[in-house]
């Protein structure tokens, strides 16, 4: 496999789509977001055959990256048979040549809107995730260039006011997805609309974790075994989505995040929001041999890092309000 | 042993904007010991509560010098920094005038036990304020009223008790009987020989000066210079 | 005229020399010199236009100087020159060791937070993360500026100007600053409530020995709280001294002017 080989000679694409100026930027941009965990680097966004909104953060960085002998996952939220995914995963390898699959465990590079996988990702594997807004301040500073100076001298008194805010107003944290995080106890930032259940697997991961907003042009990154610890008071600790008693239809597996699907009678059905996750299980249960790598929750919901999560109910202090 | 020490001591008024020099008094000299009683007397007008609010620093004297041999050594109060004033009144020099300025919502009990808190518990420093108190009379009930309320003589009675009340080595008192009844001045006859008994200097300009006649020990006489007649109440207040 | 400390041996907290500050062509500050000690309460009082607000905004390092010297005698501040230091420093030097009140609640205060959120904020930047210990400090701050802990959690925008007053003032002693600037801090509200705004002034100012200097125009609040007085006019001090000797025998035209029309 050559690079001759995989250039169409008429139609003037190089590899990977994106030419070659723009791969070297991205890449420099991706070592210096690398080198400075959490803080968000600017890049010049390029135009895609995408609209934006559509992941072509996500996509450009993907294309920087991908080469011949890489193995390309992409999902939507969870599912890789999503239309957008399917889409994506199909110009991804006609631009780059790459091998597709949807096992977690056997891609190289894996793009996503909106989760993470169930398995535990591993060293040499890269998550891309699709960022819509990459600014945590969001809420308390409209103006990007007044933000930037607050990231820049770590101000982030405001931020903690608006969560001091909500535990007065409404005895719990607001905020769903893209709950904020500290990064290398240095930047605040803003993990993507990934659910509350996803934001502790970027704690002390064994893969990297790249973010990328096209829109917004701008991009960060977790390296891996990176601190990365969501906003919470030491006696108010952040929670994660409660699916305690929820159970997957078609599995009868419990403790893994799940989307919960209406019935016609009012009554909720749930099921696993991972589909590749969710094919293996069943496979299991019909006999067929699978590689299921280990999940950062086990079957109790226990995360694998003992002692990151608590739950309120567990506290030993009761905080007054 | 003197305490204090004044020399060629004068004091004149500039109003610019009515182009008037008043001179009150000039030339003034006279010595204070450890626990004596000086007087001040003279005319209406003549100048002595003026004297009174020279050595405290509520005027500036113009010229002259007021030595006063204080805990941390011998220093002209007549030109003494700020600072050193500000800590010489806090520790040593007390004034009481005739008119207590009572802030709102402050009780007579608190006023007096303030310049106390300082130095000692908040509890301590009330029960000495209950003591002063009712050594001058004052009416149990109205202890922790406000003094805003009161008539001039339990205002005054407030206003003897806080400024009697701290250690002081001087004590200025200027008219502290006016609005007093008989009793309330006997008391204050009797604090004030107290007070020498313990070594405290006192200057005082008394309207009844037969009230304190027991315990002068020596008379200050000022002469009318400039009568101020009035003038400088209106111009000053 | 007077001579230098002679018993009061202390270095003052406030050592500012030489402050100058030009808007254009209007000199608004000339060549002014503040000392202020320890737990003493420095009056600087003046009519509009005089300078005194805009002094007060450099001593709170808001505002770059043109020229001039500021020191505050604490720990490792000693010996240094605030004007010289960068943003981040300032920034520190001001949440750490200077709480300001601001005439108008608005430049002081998040009017659509929360009052205790107010106080809170001063805490959570100097990185305090227990939530109880925000509420509890809050809860401190806001009774010690004598403000009803059952309207703890109303925002400021709802209050009265008085009450907004109390969060700004507890606002700024939460971290326990040496140094409390205020500017024409009862300004404006209504004569009952000034008396009991500056009746908590002076019991706080007691009760934690803080340093204060305070702007006012109102002769009457100079005298109820201030142990000196610098009087100002067009950028310049013209005159200081102790309270009542300023108020009662002033030496300069000016200030004679400015006192007699007054009382």
């Amino acid at each position: 496999m050559t690079l001759h080989n995989l250039v169409h000679q008429k139609s003037g694409y190089s590899y990977g789509f994106l030419d070659p100026f723009a791969k070297r930027e991205l890449r420099r941009r991706m070592l210096k977001g690398i080198a400075i965990p959490g803080c968000q680097i600017p890049y010049a966004s390029r135009e895609l055959p995408i609209a934006r909104g559509w992941g072509t953060g996500g996509l450009q960085v993907t294309l920087s990256l991908a080469g011949p002998n890489d193995i390309i996952k992409v999902i939507d939220q969870g599912a890789d048979d999503s239309v957008n995914a399917a889409n994506l995963r199909r110009f991804i390898k006609r631009m780059t040549g790459a091998a597709t699959t949807t096992d977690t465990t056997q891609a190289t590079l894996l793009q996503s809107r909106h989760r993470f996988p169930e398995e535990r990702l591993h060293e040499g594997q890269a998550l891309i995730l699709q960022v819509p807004d990459p600014e945590p301040l969001r809420a308390v500073e409209s103006d990007m260039a007044k933000s930037r100076i607050l990231h820049a001298d770590a101000d982030y008194g405001q931020m903690w006011l608006v969560l001091y805010e909500q535990l007065v107003q409404f005895g719990r944290y607001m905020q769903g997805a893209s709950y904020p995080v500290m990064v290398h106890d240095r930047y605040i930032m803003s993990p993507s609309p990934i659910p509350r259940w996803d934001t502790p697997m970027l704690h002390q991961s064994a893969h990297l974790t790249l973010l990328s907003a096209g829109r917004e042009k701008r991009l960060y990154a977790v390296p891996p075994y990176t601190n990365v610890f969501p906003l919470e008071f030491s006696d108010m600790p952040f929670e994660v989505e409660d699916q305690r008693t929820w159970v997957s239809h078609s599995t009868g597996v419990r403790n893994k995040f799940m989307t919960e699907i209406p019935q016609d009678d009012g009554a909720s059905s749930y099921e696993l929001s991972d589909t590749s996750y969710l094919e293996k299980i069943v496979n299991q249960q019909h006999g067929h041999p699978n590689t299921i790598a280990p999940t950062y929750y086990d079957e109790d919901g226990q995360f694998y890092h003992a002692g990151y999560l608590k739950r309120r109910d567990d506290a030993e202090s009761t905080p007054d309000q | 042993m003197t305490l204090l020490d004044v020399r060629d001591y004068g004091k004149t008024f500039h109003i610019h904007h009515l182009g008037r020099t008043i001179s009150v008094f000039a030339n003034l000299n006279f010595t204070l010991s450890a626990g004596q009683f000086l007087l001040v007397s003279g005319a209406n007008g003549a100048g002595k509560s003026t004297l009174l609010r020279c050595l405290y620093r509520s005027y500036l004297p113009t010229n002259g010098e007021a030595l006063y041999h204080s805990q941390h050594g011998t220093i002209d109060l007549a030109r003494a920094a700020d600072a050193d004033i500000l800590l010489l009144r806090q520790e040593e020099i007390g004034m009481v005038s005739q008119f207590l300025r009572p802030r709102p919502r402050v009780s007579a009990l608190e006023l007096v036990a303030e310049p106390l808190l300082t130095t000692m518990p908040h509890p301590e420093a009330q029960a000495q304020a209950a003591a002063m108190l009712d050594n001058f009379g004052l009416k149990r009930e109205l202890w922790d009223a406000y003094p805003t309320t009161f008539s001039g003589g339990e205002q005054q009675k407030v206003n003897l008790a806080r400024a009697l009340i701290a250690p002081r080595r001087l004590l200025l008192l200027d008219e502290p009987t006016a609005s007093l009844d008989v009793a309330t001045r006997d008391s204050l006859a009797a604090r004030i020989a107290e007070l020498k008994a313990q070594g405290v200097a006192l200057i005082g300009v008394f309207h009844h000066p037969e009230d304190v006649a027991d315990v002068i020990d020596d008379t200050i006489i000022i002469e009318t210079q400039d009568s101020l007649d009035g003038v400088l109440e209106d111009l000053i207040g | 005229m007077l001579n230098p400390p002679q018993i009061n041996k202390r270095v003052p907290l406030v050592s500012a020399r030489q402050l100058n500050k030009s808007y254009g062509r209007l000199a608004a500050v000339r060549n002014v010199d503040i000392e202020a000690y320890s737990g003493e309460v420095l009056g600087v009082v003046g009519e509009s236009g005089s300078g005194k607000s805009t002094v007060l905004r450099l001593l709170n390092l808001e505002e770059a100087v043109d020229s001039g010297s500021y020191s505050l005698d604490i720990d490792d501040l000693r010996g240094k020159n605030l004007f010289d230091l960068d943003r981040f420093d300032r920034r520190a030097v001001q949440v750490h060791h200077i709480g300001i009140v601001y005439q108008n609640p608005h430049l002081g205060l998040r009017m659509r937070y929360s009052s205790s959120g107010n106080v809170a904020e001063r805490l959570l930047i100097t990185g305090e993360r227990t939530f109880a210990t925000l509420r509890e400090k809050s809860r401190d701050a806001l009774s010690a500026s004598e403000f009803p802990l059952d309207r703890m959690d109303d925002p400021p925008r709802v209050l009265s100007g008085g009450m907004q007053q109390r969060v700004q003032l507890a606002k700024a002693i939460a971290l326990k600053p040496r140094l409390l600037l205020l500017d024409e801090p009862t300004t404006g509200l209504d004569v009952s409530i000034q008396a009991t705004v500056l009746d908590t002034l002076k019991r706080i100012q007691r009760q934690r020995e803080i340093t204060m200097i305070i702007v006012s125009h109102d002769l009457g609040v100079i005298r109820t709280l201030a142990d000196r007085v610098m009087v100002m006019r067009n950028g310049r001090v013209v005159e200081q001294g102790l309270t009542d000797q300023i108020l009662e025998d002033p030496q300069d035209p000016y200030t004679q002017q400015l006192v007699h029309a007054k009382l």
